[in-house]
């Protein structure tokens, strides 16, 4: 099922969500200061996704699509406008309220996978638990059950660098999904991946989006990925352009079945 | 997050680094090392000033001539020539609750016998000096009231002058030359060992105070350089030093409001002027200690600073999946407080055995109080909160998305 919002237009303000919203953003700025120049990453985007949506956000490079993503994760924070969190206004929280809202609502995936290095898959994954202060033995079991949502239970011993590109991904999913959280934000998560490893990310999201309703945003250059998604909003030069639903979504797990098996991936 | 999962994380981060966390620690090892191994060295001294002065007694005053003002540890011989034999043989005549008084005349001079030679310092005093020393004679006797009335020739040699002048001989009975005069061994005193300041307690001799005045020193008019003087009980020390005040000022004619020409001194002065002493050496030898310590912190906060920087990217993750500033603040904390306490821990084992071992070979004693240990163990936690602080708080004050891209 996807829920449609009509095309925003930057300055516009957002109308009225007819479902459950889970994620309002409105009117948001976001601008750097580098010496004496401004640089203006968000210039009033607005944008509203309801519980369950998978978005797909496109856009040239520089266009503040990981700006957006980053304040929608609550790793950084709007210059002006205000961003509402299952009906929460976030944007004024502090340092800690944001770590709390990042550890249980939000997980995060990034391109460079971002694992801490010389630690086990394992041990990654119960990152989350661990300043949520999950006892030991309980972050154990749901690491595992973590890692066996991505198909990585055989791996869990290893070090982020005795696994390929596909395989840290999947980790970083595991650990984004760990804590239950409402939504998933992924900025490029394939764009490190080649075409087989892409889908089979894009099937983990598709199968957490149907399967547990969970509300995923991801951030992509390629078209074909974007189709995964059912909604794809464009961005440019700070304000969202375009937001449309995808016509003929793609199914991840079908395509990954037309497709012949590569020796050199991960399993 | 618990305190315990907090260690673990600090452990592992340390652990990755095995040789840089041991040259770090190695700062806080020496710091501490060197200050248990000082402090205990100085309350050693303390130790064995305060067995020693027990051993002299309690009840013993001593008579200097000169005033020397009050307060001043030094116990050297006055400058005037106000002090005599007579008053001493008053006060021993006046004073009842004096049991025994000498007095004191020092020389020093050359011995021989045979080929052999020695240079020796010369205690002369009265046949009360072993009751008033607590010192007693091993081989031999001590010489007489008589030998002291007549000024006799005979001499108590101290060990260590008894080895060097008769290596594998008797010295009792033995004849010796002192500046071409004939002196007879007649006792040698027990072995004492070393002074609180290191000096060879036995390496003296001991005469009639009256030989060395006229024979060695040939003093026209005699005069001594200090008297020793023992009460009958420690509780009357306070009564025989005024008894000695108002009999020396009454001898020497000193009037009301006059200065005495003497002073007199118990032996818990002397003990509380060498105890200030020695308190001042612990004092000086801990705070060197302790400035090495702070180096050791120095060394904690620079590593820190670096591991840090180093693993901005780390931080920025743990940040990214909820870790909340102060955690991070403490996981680095945690870090430099593991260092810290185990270079203390280490330390304190390595000063203790600088201490034992310093003993063993110097022959000098040593203390290890648990004082010293908690003191420097508390003083490297403090250190390891101090010098940790800084970059724990420069880590946990990073913005989560600069540490993300921080390369
Ligand atoms: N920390 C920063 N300091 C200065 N400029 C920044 C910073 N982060 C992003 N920008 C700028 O903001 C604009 C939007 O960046 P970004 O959101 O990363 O774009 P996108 O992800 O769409 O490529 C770019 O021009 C970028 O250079
Ligand atoms: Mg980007």
């Amino acid at each position: 099922m996807i829920e449609t919002v009509p095309q925003q237009h930057g300055e516009q303000p957002v109308k009225p969500a007819d479902g459950d919203t889970i994620i309002r953003v409105e009117r948001v700025y976001k601008t750097y200061r580098m010496g004496d120049i401004e640089v203006h990453a968000l210039r009033g985007a607005s944008l509203m996704v309801n519980r369950g949506e998978f978005v797909a956000i496109m856009g040239p490079s520089g266009s503040g699509k990981s700006t957006m993503m980053n304040i929608i994760g609550c790793l950084d924070r709007p210059t002006k406008g205000q961003y509402f969190l299952e009906g929460e206004d976030v944007s004024v929280f502090g340092k800690a309220e944001l770590a709390d809202i990042r550890n249980k609502r939000v997980g995060f995936v990034f391109q460079s996978f971002n694992l801490v290095p010389r630690t086990s898959a394992l041990e990654n994954v119960e990152l989350p638990l661990l300043y949520a202060g999950v006892s030991s033995k309980e972050r154990v079991r749901r690491a595992r059950e973590a890692l066996a949502t991505v198909g990585l239970s055989d791996r869990e011993k290893n070090m982020p660098n005795q696994l390929s590109g596909g395989q840290q991904q999947r980790v970083a999913i595991a650990r984004s999904l760990v804590n239950n959280p409402s939504i998933i934000l992924a900025d490029e998560p394939t764009g490190a991946l080649d075409t087989r490893t892409s889908v089979e990310v894009m099937e983990i999201f598709q199968r957490l989006n149907r399967e547990r309703n969970l509300t995923i945003i991801i951030v992509t250059h390629e078209h074909d990925i974007s189709q995964y998604a059912g909604r794809v909003v464009q961005f440019r030069d700070g304000r969202i352009r375009r937001d449309e639903p995808v016509e003929d979504r793609k199914d991840a797990a079908e395509v990954l079945a037309n497709m012949p098996s590569s020796e050199d991936d991960d399993e | 997050m618990n305190s315990f999962a907090i260690l673990k994380v600090a452990l592992r981060a340390l652990g990755r680094n095995k040789l840089r966390s041991a040259l770090t620690m190695l700062g806080i090892i020496i710091g501490v090392g060197a200050v248990i191994a000082m402090v205990s060295i100085g309350q050693g001294a303390q130790a064995m000033i305060e067995q020693q002065i027990n051993s002299m007694g309690s009840n013993v005053l001593y008579v200097m001539p000169g005033n020397i003002t009050t307060g001043g540890a030094s116990l050297g011989q006055g400058a005037a020539n106000t002090l005599t034999d007579e008053d001493v043989e008053a006060m021993r005549r006046e004073i009842p609750t004096i049991a025994a008084a000498s007095p004191v005349v020092r020389s020093q001079t050359q011995m021989v016998f045979g080929n052999q030679n020695w240079f020796v310092r010369i205690e002369g005093t009265n046949e009360f000096f072993p009751e008033l020393r607590n010192w007693t004679v091993d081989q031999g006797t001590f010489f007489t009231e008589g030998d002291v009335l007549s000024a006799a020739r005979v001499v108590v040699l101290g060990r260590t002058v008894a080895e060097r002048l008769f290596p594998g001989l008797d010295p009792i009975g033995q004849t010796i030359r002192v500046r071409n005069l004939a002196f007879r061994v007649v006792g040698v005193l027990a072995e004492k060992g070393q002074s609180m300041v290191g000096q060879d307690q036995d390496d003296t001799a001991v005469m009639p105070y009256t030989t060395v005045q006229k024979k060695l020193l040939g003093q026209v008019i005699p005069s001594v350089n200090q008297a020793m003087v023992s009460a009958v009980s420690q509780e009357a020390t306070v009564v025989v030093q005024r008894q000695i005040n108002e009999l020396l000022r009454q001898r020497h004619k000193i009037g009301p409001g006059e200065t005495d020409d003497f002073s007199v001194r118990n032996m818990s002065d002397v003990a509380a002027a060498s105890q200030q002493m020695t308190t001042i050496m612990t004092l000086l030898l801990g705070s060197i200690a302790a400035i090495s310590l702070i180096v050791g912190g120095i060394g904690i906060m620079n590593i820190m600073l670096v591991s840090v920087t180093e693993r901005t990217r780390e931080i920025g993750i743990r940040m990214a999946v909820g870790a909340r500033p102060s955690y991070i603040r403490l996981q680095f904390l945690a870090e430099s407080l593991v260092l810290s306490l185990t270079g203390g821990l280490i330390g304190v084992v390595i000063g203790g055995s600088l201490a034992a071992a310093i003993s063993g070979v110097l022959g000098f004693p040593t203390l290890v109080s648990a004082l010293s240990i908690t003191v420097s163990f508390a003083f490297a936690t403090c250190i390891g909160i101090f010098f940790g602080y800084y970059p724990a708080h420069k880590a946990a004050a990073l913005d989560p998305i600069e540490a993300l891209r921080y390369e």
